[in-house]
């Protein structure tokens, strides 16, 4: 039985296009670097995965909640001020701050949460950087009536302060870790050491494109939505597809969610931006590819800031959700293929990027988008006015604004 | 270190099982509170009749490891333990101990000092065995391989939901002795040892005569007691941990963990420290 869904045409992710192979590994990067307990579990999740990714009722649901309860389509805006003040290229920008809770991470947290469910699982753990995903999770597991734990470093709790008490009322809770650097990284560690606790009854909700076989690809199926909209969406707005997508990069899901349709169109450059922090300096940076090399964390191999002992390093960013060690293995196997390029931009640019965009624009991009838009603007005026620049603006600034504010009253950090 | 079939490992499940003995596998942060330490403390475990000595590398995000083994491994970074330090300080009391040596440890600072070299160093320092917490068998086959062309065994781990499947691959491939994690979860002292603990050794004596050893959340003479009733040996952890954890900055730190490992082995006495 095929139903369409009003609005829901082109809407939804893209499944089946690209696999790993069957050990998860994309060349060789991913992979199942787990301990044993966990092994069983999550081969029951990737056959769960598989199969509901097959089933048109799944992903019919699926579609309808992305419509209605996610408000997808997401827009494409030309940023019009913004392209004259950067002086080149014409920018657009994929609206996923416009989507339900603010960000891109609703997109993976719903599909997840829905094979949750049909798993019998009834409660959910998740770790959460930035806070977005945690937020997600959280709402999520409200509307599908499931019990949310979500850990999060002590460090990233003071700076996103606002998304904790968000969480709260949405009925999670929220688990401090006082561990490691306290950030993203830590409350990984905390959260896969639940879930290999309580994995009978536990869904351990993965916020990116982290983590063995079968995360990084069903996390970047789950947000594929991102990139099929936005490539129909700039043919009809640009009559043609655009010579650069731009996306920031921590673990990587919105810059694979939109990447994704643009792989096969081969005159379209993919750019990931990461966190460049101070200064590329051991650990006071993100930029995995400017200062990484390849070893195993948290279940994957990929690019790890690591030293000569395989400890892993300390990171820095003013923005939470670009602040970790490692990146998504797909895009450590993009990067090597030389089909998507990586760049980094400091903290002091993409405050400069956020607070632009605002006066500009009256857009306030979460932190995170922030790296992508500086970069964007940057490449916009290399790239000259016959260009089109597509930048996924993949959270708002509302949880940043604390930060922000700080950063202005004290000097750049 | 090529000894060939019987290594340092089998020689002694052997002797346990002639003598119809509950063997005793300690494990113990290596650089906490420092190497010089740890080296003292493998041999006064040694002396006090530890069966297998089992060496963790410190390691920044210990994931499988619960807060008593966490903040052993923190002290023991602080400290500036690494894989090549521990790896010296093995080779440096080898010859006072009589016991096999396993590094337990995860995989990213093996994978960093490249599996060739790891295996070399690890043979010329005497390691006997290795386990690999996050190299489940599907990622092991390098290493396995790597080490067996050096004499060392792989040790893998086994869960309570490891399939029977898996427990006949673990024994085919793995090498002196199976691994057997008590409980789901991460390591840690318990009160009790648990009911899946004897469900799993029943599962792995159907497929395998293989020595296993129990671990995670064995920390009183009881447990290994009990534990002796259906298994080869108990691997105790995080209790020795947290003696060190203790008496790590004091004089007698040698003794409380000499009392402690003779107390496991001597069911029904009270406890030492």
């Amino acid at each position: 039985m095929t139903q369409t869904i009003p609005g829901a045409d082109g809407v939804g992710p893209i499944f089946g296009r690209r696999d790993p192979d069957a050990r998860g590994y994309f060349g060789e990067y991913g992979g199942r670097y787990v301990p044993e307990t966990l092994v069983a579990p999550i081969e029951a999740l990737e056959v769960a995965y598989l199969e509901a990714r097959r089933d048109e009722a799944f992903k019919r649901e699926l579609a309808a909640l992305l419509v209605d309860y996610v408000g997808r389509p997401t827009p494409l805006y030309e940023a019009r001020r913004l392209s004259a003040a950067a002086g080149g290229a014409r920018i657009f920008l994929k609206r996923e701050d416009l989507a339900h809770t603010g960000a891109h991470k609703i997109n993976n947290a719903l599909g997840q949460a829905l094979l949750a469910r049909r798993m019998g699982k009834r409660r959910v753990v998740a770790e959460t950087g930035a806070g977005q995903h945690g937020v997600a999770t959280a709402t999520v597991c409200a509307l599908l009536d499931l019990t949310c734990a979500v850990y999060m470093g002590t460090e990233d709790m003071a700076r996103q302060a606002l998304n904790v008490f968000r969480m709260r009322l949405l009925g999670a809770e929220v688990r401090a870790v006082d561990a490691g650097s306290r950030t993203l990284k830590d409350a990984i560690n905390e959260a896969m050491r639940d879930w290999v606790t309580n994995v009978a009854d536990t869904y351990y909700l993965l916020g990116s494109v982290l983590g063995p076989h079968p995360y990084p690809l069903m996390v970047r199926e789950f947000q594929s939505c991102i990139g099929r909209e936005a490539r129909r969406q700039i043919l009809t707005a640009a009559g043609r597809l655009p010579d650069a997508v731009v996306a920031c990069v921590g673990g990587g899901s919105n810059a694979l969610g939109i990447f994704d349709a643009f792989l096969p169109d081969q005159d379209v450059r993919l750019v990931g931006v990461e966190a460049g922090g101070e200064a590329i300096v051991a650990g006071r940076h993100a930029a995995r590819f400017a200062g990484g090399l390849a070893g195993i964390l948290q279940g994957t191999r990929s690019y790890v800031l690591q030293d000569a002992d395989g400890n892993i390093q300390r990171t820095h960013s003013v923005s939470a959700g670009l602040d970790y060690a490692s990146v998504g293995p797909e895009h450590a196997w993009l990067h090597d293929l030389g089909r998507a390029e990586y760049s980094w931009v400091t903290d002091a640019a993409a405050l400069g990027a956020f607070e632009t965009l605002a006066r500009l624009e009256g857009i306030l991009p979460a932190l995170e988008s922030a790296h992508a838009l500086a970069y964007a603007a940057d490449l916009a005026r290399t790239l000259g006015p016959a260009a089109v620049v597509l930048v996924n603006l993949s959270g708002r600034g509302d949880k940043d604004v604390q930060t922000v504010q700080a950063a202005l009253d004290g000097g750049r950090p | 270190m090529t000894e060939g079939r019987d290594s340092r490992i089998d020689a002694t499940f052997k002797r346990l099982r002639a003598a119809g003995r509950t063997g005793l596998v300690t494990f113990v942060s290596a650089g906490d509170p420092s190497l010089p330490r740890s080296a003292d403390v493998l041999r006064a475990l040694d002396r006090a009749g530890a069966d297998v000595l089992e060496v963790g590398v410190p390691f920044s995000d210990p994931l499988a490891d619960g807060p008593e083994i966490q903040r052993a491994s923190e002290r023991a970074l602080a400290a500036g333990a690494t894989l090549s330090g521990v790896l010296a300080m093995i080779a440096g009391v080898r010859a006072d101990i009589a016991a096999p040596i396993v590094l337990f440890t995860y995989a990213n600072p093996v994978a960093r000092m490249g599996l060739e070299a790891f295996a070399r160093r690890a043979a010329d320092a005497g390691v006997d065995g290795v386990l690999a917490l996050d190299l489940p068998i599907e990622e092991a086959g390098d290493l396995r391989a790597t080490l067996a062309a050096r004499g060392l065994d792989t040790i893998f781990l086994l869960s309570p939901t490891t399939t029977t499947e898996r427990i006949r691959q673990a024994a085919a491939l793995g090498r002196g002795f199976l691994y057997g994690i008590s409980r789901l979860g991460v390591t840690g002292v318990r009160d009790r040892v648990a009911d899946d603990a004897r469900a799993l050794a029943a599962r792995v004596r159907a497929v395998t005569a293989m020595p296993l050893a129990i671990g995670f959340g064995i920390s009183r003479p009881e447990h290994v007691a009990e534990v002796g009733a259906w298994a080869d040996a108990a691997v105790v952890g995080s209790g020795l941990v947290r003696v060190i954890a203790e008496y790590g900055g004091r004089p007698d730190l040698l003794d409380r963990v000499a009392d402690y490992v003779k107390w496991l082995k001597s069911e029904g006495t009270r406890a030492p420290v």
